[in-house]
């Protein structure tokens, strides 16, 4: 009963503390501290709630259990964190995002190709890609590989589709200044058209980010050797140890937040002058 | 007293362009000598191919007959030897650089050294009395600002011919009198030839050396009027007769042009 | 329309890509069976072999082709090894999915637009919502929920939801915002009540967001079903195949599995479009 009550309580004085935060003047640490009191109200209702209705912890652990078990497995969930996140997401998601930039630049000269190609990308976009995950299992082996190779293909799209935008951008009132001073085609990539589409770039790229933490996991599914975060997940709910399956979300969740927030860092620098970021 | 040097011909100017809806006959039978030093204002308007006239002589437009000449050679060898200096009607900064910057950026093209774009930039950016703002942002400034920006960074590389196409368009009548002044004193000083399309009838003559009166469908010049009026003018010689005299012969001519409407 | 040649060629072009490509990542396990069998192929061979292996790095678009229409027409529907039949579970699970996501998150968005405390406190929970990999999580899920006694379609439709209301949201909530502020004042100076700019203004003018959300969403609930199908023992659906194929090394059965959940996806945003289309037409929005 008491946690039933510390809950509603939680959760009342969460909510009025953030109210009282929109009130204030926007400021940085504001800013920052909503989303901290938010997650620490969630944290605390989410204790109460499990406690005072004496919910199985079988099927959902409390946040201290939660918390416990992360604490005693740092050292399987580093070696996990390594295989999926670093190994197989990050060089997937460079080796992706970097192949479509490229291509995205070659085929800028062929408007034909291009034409033909957006709606094609878009198509694909769409498609269940995490369906080639046994496909790549079996091409690359049970290994990282087999995983970066789902990440390229899942990132691979949306990247060429935000690039090829973004190289648009540039209106034909610039590319005629372009003219005027007989700039040649690198010239009016390299000075207009490539930090005129970085906007959309860091889109794809942010958009990209997600992708690559879910496709690395969600591949582990289909056939990974004994470690890796995907593996992880599935074996301990096989076992019903939930509080370790819930250990590796928060591990993933604190992963794939500081990966988009590293990018959306890089973007602020590099397009400072976008009136989104300008607001 | 100027030598009249022909600097930008047009003989039997003509452009149709093809559309979805038809061809459109931009341009008919253009004719038409501007001498060095000249301010030639081309007024008319939409559709009357005053613009478009202006994007052959810089080579952004192909012509469908006839032919134009700058400084003797074509629009495009004109262009790669960066004859001229084009100014649209939106200022077109490039926001991720500072005002000193996009000055820059045309010397850049050019290959000019570091040493002398800095220099060009800081006399520029006093000619249009924008001196202490390099480091700022364009966003960082007004329209009339950007505006002036602009038209330093058209200065910057010393071309002889300056092409403008309705710069002060966007702006308000009070920030539009204060930069015809400044563009009339820069002329002077710069001794440049300046072809400048506009739709004020009162912006026309005053800046104009010549009027060329421009009416659509076909497109084509209905008029050329040489300015009786001084080099030197302050703003209050709108209000003398002859001024109003000029701005009468401009009316005449778009309506005669417009008489089929 | 002018569009189609070149999307034509660039489908060419994949097709005969994925000939060469089936000839270069079969050619070993061709080779390796011919020497066993101390022969040596030609190259033509060599590609005939590539192209009819039973198990086969790569299947030739043909034998994909063959193994479609074996499991989709020349099976009665009601098999269990029918195509036709996996996907129908599969489309199911994310038709109800999509359908709640899209009702929960035009809720969601119309509540956020209207009501300052629901901004205030929703936001942060849409948001954090998809801070949680979800898909990751699909085989906890599933079986949390089947201990409590949801089993079958609704767990796996609870994933799809999940995963498309949060662009329903984000999309209604620019949508319904995207008037500007002189349609809004308009407004005032006609005294509209709230709900009459709601349904007159904001509401028409959020139409090119919903439906882009739209596609957006049921390609997500497609994923989410086909992820939520793999945890139960992989008896039915798109995914319960392509993880049965993995499992049984049955390569053929994989391709066109994923070519059938490809198809569906492509029906399905197809479709939308096709209703956007007609829809954007009729209030002269037009694209």
């Amino acid at each position: 009963m008491i946690w039933i009550l510390f809950a509603i309580a939680a959760w009342l004085f969460g909510l009025s503390v953030n109210i009282w935060l929109a009130r204030q003047k926007p400021s940085g640490w504001a800013s920052l501290a909503s989303p901290i009191v938010f997650g620490l109200t969630l944290i605390a209702v989410w204790e109460g709630v499990v406690r005072g209705f004496d919910i199985n912890q079988v099927l959902l652990p409390a946040p201290s259990v939660i918390a416990a078990r992360f604490a005693t497995s740092l050292d399987i969930l580093w070696i996990d964190f390594v295989q999926t996140v670093i190994k197989g997401a990050l060089s997937g998601y460079i080796i992706g995002c970097g192949a479509a930039f490229v291509i995205a630049l070659a085929i800028d000269r062929f408007p034909f190709l291009q034409r033909g190609l957006l709606p094609v990308g878009n198509f694909v976009a769409a498609l269940p890609i995490i369906g080639m995950a046994p496909i790549m299992v079996m091409w690359f082996g049970f290994g990282w590989q087999s995983k970066a190779a789902i990440v390229v293909v899942m990132v691979f799209f949306p990247m060429l589709v935000n690039t090829v935008q973004g190289l648009q951008a540039s209106d034909a009132m610039q590319r005629d200044l372009m003219r005027t001073y007989a700039a040649g085609y690198w010239r009016t990539l390299l000075k207009l058209r490539l930090p005129a589409a970085m906007p959309f770039v860091f889109n794809g790229l942010k958009i990209g980010t997600t992708l690559a933490l879910i496709g690395a996991i969600v591949a582990e599914f289909f056939g990974s050797p004994v470690l890796g975060m995907g593996f992880r997940i599935s074996t301990s709910v096989g076992q019903l140890a939930l509080d370790l399956v819930w250990a590796e979300i928060v591990v993933a969740a604190i992963a794939g937040s500081a990966f988009y927030g590293i990018m959306a860092l890089i973007e602020g620098r590099v397009t400072f002058w976008h009136p989104s970021q300008r607001t | 007293m100027q030598e009249n040097q022909s600097v930008i011909s047009a003989r039997n100017l003509d452009l149709t362009f093809q559309t979805n809806d038809g061809p459109i006959h931009a341009l008919k039978d253009v004719n038409l000598e501007i001498n060095k030093g000249d301010f030639v204002s081309f007024i008319g308007p939409s559709g009357c191919g005053k613009t478009t006239f202006l994007r052959v002589m810089a080579d952004l437009e192909q012509p469908t007959g006839g032919e134009v000449t700058i400084n003797g050679v074509s629009p495009e060898e004109a262009r790669r030897a960066r004859a001229y200096g084009y100014v649209f009607q939106a200022a077109g900064l490039y926001p991720w650089r500072t005002i000193g910057g996009n000055i820059r950026l045309p010397l850049e093209i050019m290959g000019i050294p570091k040493a002398e774009q800095a220099e060009r930039v800081k006399r520029v950016l006093d000619l249009v009395e924008l001196s202490g703002f390099e480091k700022k942002f364009p966003w960082q400034l007004s329209g009339g600002m950007q505006q002036r920006a602009s038209i330093a960074r058209a200065l910057s590389f010393d071309a002889d011919i300056l092409l403008m196409d309705e710069p002060f368009g966007a702006l308000d009548e009070i920030v539009r009198d204060h930069l015809n002044e400044q563009l009339l004193k820069l002329w002077a000083r710069t001794e440049k030839t300046i072809a400048f399309v506009t739709h004020s009838i009162p912006e026309a003559v005053y800046l104009s050396t010549k009027i060329v009166v421009m009416s659509p469908r076909p497109g084509r010049i209905t008029d050329v009027i040489e300015s009786p009026l001084p080099r030197e003018r302050p703003l209050e010689i709108r209000e003398t007769p002859e001024f109003l005299e000029i701005a009468h012969r401009v009316r005449e001519g778009l309506r005669a042009g417009h008489g089929d409407d | 329309m002018r569009n189609i040649i070149p999307i034509l060629t660039v489908v060419g072009l994949l097709i005969l890509v994925w000939y060469g490509a089936a000839v270069a990542l079969n050619a070993q396990w061709a080779r390796d069976v011919a020497a066993r069998a101390d022969k040596t192929l030609t190259f033509s061979e060599l590609v005939a072999d590539t192209w009819s292996q039973e198990k086969p790095k790569l299947p030739a678009p043909h034998q994909v082709g063959a193994e479609l229409w074996e499991t989709t027409v020349m099976k009665k529907v009601t098999s269990k090894r029918s195509l036709v039949y996996h996907t129908w579970v599969t489309f199911s699970a994310t038709f109800l999915g999509f359908v709640m996501g899209t009702a929960l998150g035009t809720l969601l968005a119309v509540g956020i637009v209207f009501n300052r405390t629901m901004d205030m406190s929703v936001m942060p929970w849409v948001i954090a919502s998809q801070t949680i990999p979800i898909l990751a999580i699909a085989p906890m899920i599933i079986v949390v929920l089947n201990a409590v006694g949801l089993s079958g379609l609704l767990p796996k439709a609870i994933i799809s939801m999940y995963l498309s209301f949060f662009p329903v949201v984000v999309g209604m909530v620019k949508g319904l915002r995207s008037p500007d502020q002189m349609q809004l004042d308009q407004m005032r100076t006609w005294h509209a009540s709230g709900m009459q700019t709601f349904w007159k203004l904001r509401l028409p003018s959020s139409m090119p967001y919903f439906f882009t959300s739209l596609k957006v969403g049921v390609a997500a609930s497609l994923v989410g079903a086909i992820v939520g199908e793999m945890p139960t023992g992989a008896v039915a659906g798109l995914g319960a195949r392509l993880l049965a194929g993995s499992y049984y090394g049955q390569t053929v059965q994989i391709w066109s599995a994923l070519i059938m959940a490809a198809a569906l996806a492509a029906v399905m945003v197809g479709l939308i479009g096709l209703v956007q289309r007609v829809t954007l037409k009729r209030m002269g929005m037009a694209q």
